[in-house]
């Protein structure tokens, strides 16, 4: 089946199956910073905005998504590239196999919450699981990205 | 030092946030063929009859492979250096199944969705054995797990697969009985450890396509490319030079990615039908049928006399290996060997046991490797040993422990499936870690706990060490060669699995050649492009990889000084070099740009390169205090983990950020052993925790702070003074945790995870007394 939709605001249209997931779908049209990490939405490495708000594509069916606005991290390179840096000075790098998922979810809670609190931050991205860090070097970065007006 | 010892950003932070392709899977050709495995259902089962007839009729299907169809030339999937010390004792695919989540047989279609329904079609009759599944019951056990005779070992390992011992060692000093019969107090405690999971973020995943000299050219989420490409050639029979192994980019490793995967099947079918191919393991895979932690039971014995001198060690150890007996004996001597030299001054340690097979998902390589096993058990009983003392343990700790320029005969015993290498202790800050975590924990102010009526509070602690690489074994190098317009390729074999090494190593080049980290374009690691490393594990990178980046950085000066010489015709004692400029000291100069573009392209053309490599002649510990500071909810025995202090010793920190780092990631792996991460199986032997639904890591709401600190010290051996800090980390939290949780309860939990339900049950249980 064909489903038109919008990917980092360009018209897109995909050919796949009725049963097939977007993170599938988009890979197969590469856009490679989508990964796979587990098979149940436990892990947040495979997240995408969804009209601007964050979802697991191994969840979401590309049928679903007709005429819907998709953005993975190739459409906000500028804010990962700003996010990147606070995450270089505080050494908060490491696999970065899920950096792209968390630069989408740390971009939409940006616009989504007004001066959220440490507590807050944590519940917003507590399903973007991290097993390198130990996650306080990223939120060093985060709270940095966050109080950026730039 | 300009460069090492600062906070440089990840050389690769930036193009991996913005999703730069990197990883395997990002790599694989678009129409590779799909392999997916079919996986036993039993525990332990001899194939009778498999039934492939309908799946290979369906349309896509390119072939199913069997038992049938590989040499039958046992191997070890372990990733280790030749030859190994585990046994040989797995084929590619076999007739036997010895775990639920072994390979049956593999199917190779156009795609998942045939690969999926060819599965689907195919029937396997299986004739269902008794399996083990209690590795106390496994030694001399009716079933015999491997009764197959071409397996076997490489060297003695203790190995007799007749009983279901993988392997066995033992090791005494001293006189046991004659120093607990001088000790006035001697305890014995068991306990248990759990088969906990790597759960790196990117699942296993190879892929292979034939390139146009008819090579097979690999990419693979490995911690060992060269390995991988050794031990593909041996199982496989196809000569070493025509493989290639590419490690791009590897999502987390943690030991997980030390061994091989898939990487026989995507060989063997890109060979067979010249196409592309890949297998990517779904989550369950990596949980049922990749590896684990070896789950243990530690007996343990020590005594001390009343003014608190620890007089002996006495550590009795069951290993469970699994199905197969990756890194059995190697895993086990670290238990004892970077373990018990901590309390180097007893007069006498007994060290034994055995690694068994059983009929659960292999264990292998993981972070610790052993020493977080053995640490939860000396630590734990070192603070049940001084309760029954009546002396504060920081105290013991901090007479008895390992100090700065001592040794311990363990270290000339004990090496890594070998004898080991006598070494004193150039640098050993212990005793700061401790009194400075005792300070930043202010543990006096809360030891041992503070009662708010619902809630408790407490703290606990432990101190651990680990090595620096295999000496005499592990060997690192690294390849420097100068461009024109004055930057360097730095080429090293050495594998960054994600925890910063190319930045590291860039940093240690770049400090030497006076240069910024910029001017360092690093690559690792391609076995065709790239100098030998064994890779990533043993706490090897910085300290030995390091070392041969140090030495090709110096070399390089060498030559960069030769050339300035012979242009501004002088002698090289009369020339300075400040990175970018050269100057003799009769007043002429060249730059370091003018002098790479001249010898590249006008007069005395050449290529300046140097390779140098580095093998270790010890393994200098890194040492380390952990303090936890906890609150225990009394009715539900729920625990909150206030903070976790750390005070490293690792010699010179490379980057400081990236070694808190290290730290910080192995703390909260560590922790995830010590509370969360709980195995279950069924009573059939099917993990029942494996998806991230019923296995728990740490989230970020589970860890409120870290403190980590690392005390000033210099390792002359290593490259700027640095030791490992891969590690270390990882072996504290398991018994600074149970200490706490005494402290605040008075309960012991001698079995991991300490869950909320155990501490409850324990309480009960004490209660009722």
């Amino acid at each position: 089946m064909q489903v038109k939709l919008t990917v980092n605001n360009e018209p897109k249209s995909f050919i796949c199956e009725p049963g097939e997931y977007l993170l599938d779908t988009l890979r197969r049209y590469n856009y490679l910073s989508v990964r796979r990490g587990c098979d149940n939405t436990s892990c947040g490495v495979c997240t995408v905005l969804l009209d601007g708000k964050p979802v697991p594509s191994c969840s979401v069916l590309t049928a679903s998504v007709e005429n819907r606005s998709i953005t993975t991290v190739e459409g906000i390179q500028d804010e990962a590239e700003k996010l990147g840096l606070y995450f270089g000075e505080e050494g908060a790098d490491q696999c970065g196999f899920c950096n792209p998922s968390l630069a989408l979810t740390v971009y939409a809670m940006k616009k989504e919450l007004y001066k959220p609190t440490p507590e807050e931050i944590k519940e917003y991205l507590v399903g973007n699981l991290c097993r390198c860090t130990g996650y306080i070097a990223q939120e060093r970065a985060i709270k940095k990205y966050m109080g950026d007006k730039s | 030092m300009k460069v090492v010892n600062k906070r440089i950003p990840s050389v690769d932070g930036l193009g991996i946030m913005k999703g730069r392709p990197a990883f395997t899977d990002d790599f694989a050709d678009k129409n590779s063929l799909i392999i997916k495995i079919k996986r036993s259902p039993h525990a332990y089962a001899r194939i009778k009859k498999i039934d492939d007839s309908l799946a290979k009729q369906l349309p896509g299907v390119v072939m199913v492979l069997t038992h049938k169809d590989f040499p039958r030339v046992p191997f070890t999937r372990a990733g280790q250096g030749y030859p190994e010390p585990s046994p040989h004792d797995k084929f590619v695919l076999d007739e036997f199944v010895r775990y639920v989540g072994d390979e049956v047989l593999a199917v190779v279609a156009i795609d998942e969705a045939t690969c999926d329904k060819a599965l689907s079609l195919i029937k396997v009759e299986y004739e269902v054995l008794e399996p083990v599944l209690d590795f106390e019951k496994a030694i001399d056990n009716l079933s015999i797990i491997h009764p197959e005779p071409e397996i076997h070992e490489m060297f003695p390992i203790g190995f007799e697969p007749k009983r279901n011992i993988a392997s066995s060692y033992a090791m005494h000093i001293g006189d046991l009985d004659k120093a607990l019969k001088e000790s006035d107090v001697v305890i014995e405690e068991t306990f248990y450890t759990q088969a906990q999971a790597h759960v790196m973020m990117e699942p296993h995943t190879v892929n292979a396509r034939m390139d146009y000299q008819e090579r097979l050219v690999i990419y693979s989420a490995t911690q060992t490319p060269y390995h991988v490409r050794r031990i593909i050639s041996q199982a496989l029979n196809i000569p070493l030079s025509r493989i290639r192994v590419i490690k791009p980019r590897v999502g987390g490793g943690f030991g997980g990615k030390q061994a091989i995967h898939g990487e026989m099947f995507v060989s063997y079918v890109t060979l067979k039908t010249g196409k592309p191919s890949k297998i990517i393991y779904t989550r369950k895979e990596v949980f049922e049928s990749s590896y684990t932690r070896h789950p243990m039971k530690l007996k343990v014995r020590l005594g001390a006399t009343k003014d608190g001198v620890l007089k002996a060690i006495d550590f009795n150890v069951l290993s469970d290996t699994g199905a197969y007996g990756e890194h059995a004996l190697t895993v086990f001597m670290v238990v004892g060997s970077k373990v018990l030299p901590l309390y180097n001054k007893v007069d006498a340690v007994h060290f034994y046991g055995d690694v068994v097979y059983t009929n659960h998902t292999p264990a292998g390589a993981y972070r610790g490797y052993g020493a977080i096993q053995g640490n939860f058990a000396l630590e734990s009983a070192i603070d049940i040993l001084c309760e029954k003392l009546g002396m504060d343990s920081i105290l013991f700790r901090q007479k008895n422990m390992m100090k700065e320029h001592e040794t311990s005969p363990i270290f000339a015993i004990m090496g890594e499936g070998t004898e080991g290498t006598p070494m004193d202790m150039d640098t050993c800050k212990l005793d700061e870690c401790v009194s400075r975590g005792t300070k930043l924990i202010d543990w006096y102010k809360k030891y041992p706990r503070i009662d708010m009526g619902d809630k408790i509070k407490s703290v606990g602690m432990a101190i651990a060490m680990q090595g620096s690489g295999i000496p005499y074994i592990d060997m690192g190098s690294a390849t420097i060669k100068l461009n024109d317009d004055g930057f360097y390729n730095l080429l090293v074999g050495a594998t960054d699995i994600g925890q910063g090494s190319d930045t590291v190593l860039a940093q240690i080049a770049a400090e030497e050649l006076m240069t910024s980290v910029d001017k360092v374009i690093v690559y690792s690691s391609d076995t065709d492009l790239t100098p030998f490393d064994v890779g990533a594990y043993a706490s090897s990178t910085t300290y030995v990889s390091g070392n041969a980046v140090w030495k090709a950085a110096k070399e390089m000066k060498s030559k960069l000084l030769i050339e300035a010489a012979r242009i501004l015709k002088c002698k090289i004692k009369d020339i300075e070099f400040d990175g970018k400029e050269f100057k003799s000291s009769n007043g002429e100069s060249i730059t370091l740009i003018d002098l790479s573009n001249q010898i590249t392209y006008s007069e005395d053309q050449k290529q300046l390169s140097v390779t140098s490599s580095y093998v270790g002649h010890k393994s200098p510990p890194p040492f380390m205090a952990g303090f936890i500071e906890i609150e225990i909810d009394k009715e539900t025995g729920e625990i909150d983990i206030l903070d976790y202090v750390s005070v490293v010793d690792c010699g010179t920190t490379i980057n400081p950020k990236l070694a808190e780092g290290q730290v910080n990631g192995a703390i909260v792996q560590g922790l995830g052993m010590a509370m969360f991460e709980s195995v279950k199986y069924s009573k059939t032997g099917k993990l029942i925790s494996n998806s991230l639904l019923n296995y728990k890591i740490p989230t970020r709401l589970d860890i409120k702070n870290l403190t980590t600190e690392f005390v000033d010290s210099y390792e002359e051996s290593g490259p700027f003074g640095a030791k490992s800090v891969g590690e270390i980390g990882i072996d504290t939290p398991p018994a600074a945790l149970a200490n706490a949780v005494y402290n605040a309860l008075g309960v012991r939990i001698n079995t991991l995870p300490i869950t909320p339900e155990k501490i409850i049950l324990a309480l009960k249980e004490k209660e009722s007394k």
